[in-house]
């Protein structure tokens, strides 16, 4: 357990310090979120109807943007070497690496987001909504997208295809994202249990996966 | 890369690998340490510990140096010492003569200094056995002597220790594994 929170811990400072990926991430919610009612118009209904969906669709794209280089620096500085010779199994390491990135990139744009809303004229009774379902999904995202940083993290310009890679299983939790956050009553509610489901399943199928790409990559 | 080789190193031993560029110094290292699949054959580690791998005893030092620029030396080595399961991070700190610099971010180390701090990872918890890729390079001749006291600590207290290099190593009884040879054969 230490071990793992010496690498969460190790990574947040460097997302602090550097910038780098997360800072992408933010950067570029932030202009989506901006730019999108100047394109739009001035239709307020038009706008309060698309705000969750493209809310939505601003942190997929964010948390994908940040996350698809998650294991290229320690892989070309060795650190990945290093830390598949320690103690803790690299299963591990992809969950800790997936935990920063969620509480650096995917969280934070989570609790912004209800927030930036008001730019999109969001209705007042989705921020709740659109608060939980998005923290809910950002976790599954960012574990989603660490399967798509490991396989492509010996490419020097992986980036076009983590998106083909991730994109089709980040469908499901745009799906179930949109309808827990702009649904009915009901529907909300079972959009956000399967939601929750979905980033259980990801939490415990993605750091496998994610290991067993870098394994490919060691050897 | 490489067929027939056959060596044994007994602990408190150090052996040397040599041989020209790309004959399998650093994937020999890399295969011990279990980073790399061995196609045919088999590697043996008598008396270690017998729940761990033998690359969860080993500290592999090679060219790409682990360390994070944006971090500051101290950091660096208290992550590491956090993520290996424990460690001395003031000893290792000692080790190389990097305490003077303890606070500077990694950035701004020389290169000489940098491979030092990746090296001073050696002194940070024990471990029996040390794969080392061309430890000497960019090392000044006092820090080179630093590294040679540490290497002999290290072989005293029983480890064992594999080196890639082409320098003269000052331990008796070193034994050598000429690559070249082995692949010409």
């Amino acid at each position: 357990m230490s071990i793992l929170w010496a690498l969460i811990r190790r990574d947040l400072t460097l997302a602090i310090r550097q910038g780098g990926g997360v800072g992408t991430a933010l950067g570029f919610f932030l202009t989506f979120v901006v730019l999108l009612p100047l394109g739009l118009g001035p239709d307020q209904a038009l706008l309060q109807r698309l705000a969750p969906g493209a809310l939505w669709v601003a942190l997929l794209l964010s948390v994908l943007l940040s996350a698809s280089t998650l294991f290229q620096q320690d892989y070309e500085d060795g650190s990945l070497d290093v830390m598949a010779l320690g103690a803790a199994p690299l299963e591990l390491v992809a969950l800790a690496k997936s935990a920063a990135h969620w509480l650096s990139a995917g969280l934070p744009l989570a609790i912004a987001a209800p927030l930036l809303g008001f730019l999109l004229n969001l209705n007042p009774a989705g921020i709740w909504p659109l608060a939980i379902s998005m923290i809910t999904g950002s976790l599954a995202l960012s574990l989603i997208a660490s399967i798509g940083a490991a396989v492509t993290v010996g490419l020097r310009r992986g980036g076009l295809l983590v998106s083909l890679l991730v994109l089709p299983l980040y469908v499901p939790v745009l799906i179930f994202g949109v309808s827990a956050s702009a649904g009915g009553p009901q529907i909300a509610t079972a959009a956000l249990l399967i939601l929750l489901a979905l980033a259980l399943v990801s939490l415990v199928l993605a750091p496998l996966a994610a290991a067993a790409a870098l394994r490919a990559y060691l050897k | 890369m490489f067929r027939g080789i056959s060596f044994s190193v007994e602990a408190g031993n150090l052996l040397q690998l040599v041989g020209p560029n790309g004959s399998g110094k650093s994937t020999l290292l890399r295969l011990i340490a279990g980073l790399c699949d061995i196609a045919d054959g088999s590697l043996a580690l008598d008396g270690g510990h017998e729940e761990l791998s033998i690359g969860q005893q080993c500290h592999y030092a090679a060219h790409q140096d682990a360390i994070k620029p944006a971090l500051t030396v101290v950091e660096n080595l208290r992550f590491w010492s956090g993520f290996l399961g424990g460690g001395n991070v003031d000893g290792a700190l000692a080790a190389f003569d990097l305490k003077r610099l303890e606070t500077f971010p990694a950035a701004l180390l020389s290169a000489g200094q940098r491979h030092r701090l990746s090296l001073s990872r050696l002194a940070l918890l024990p471990r029996p056995i040390w794969l080392l890729d061309e430890p000497t390079v960019g090392l000044d001749s006092a820090s080179l002597e630093k590294l040679w006291a540490l290497i002999r600590d290290h072989l005293v207290k029983g480890g064992l220790a594999i080196a890639a290099t082409h320098v003269p190593l000052p331990f008796p009884g070193t034994e050598k594994l000429d690559l070249g040879v082995e692949a010409a054969a």
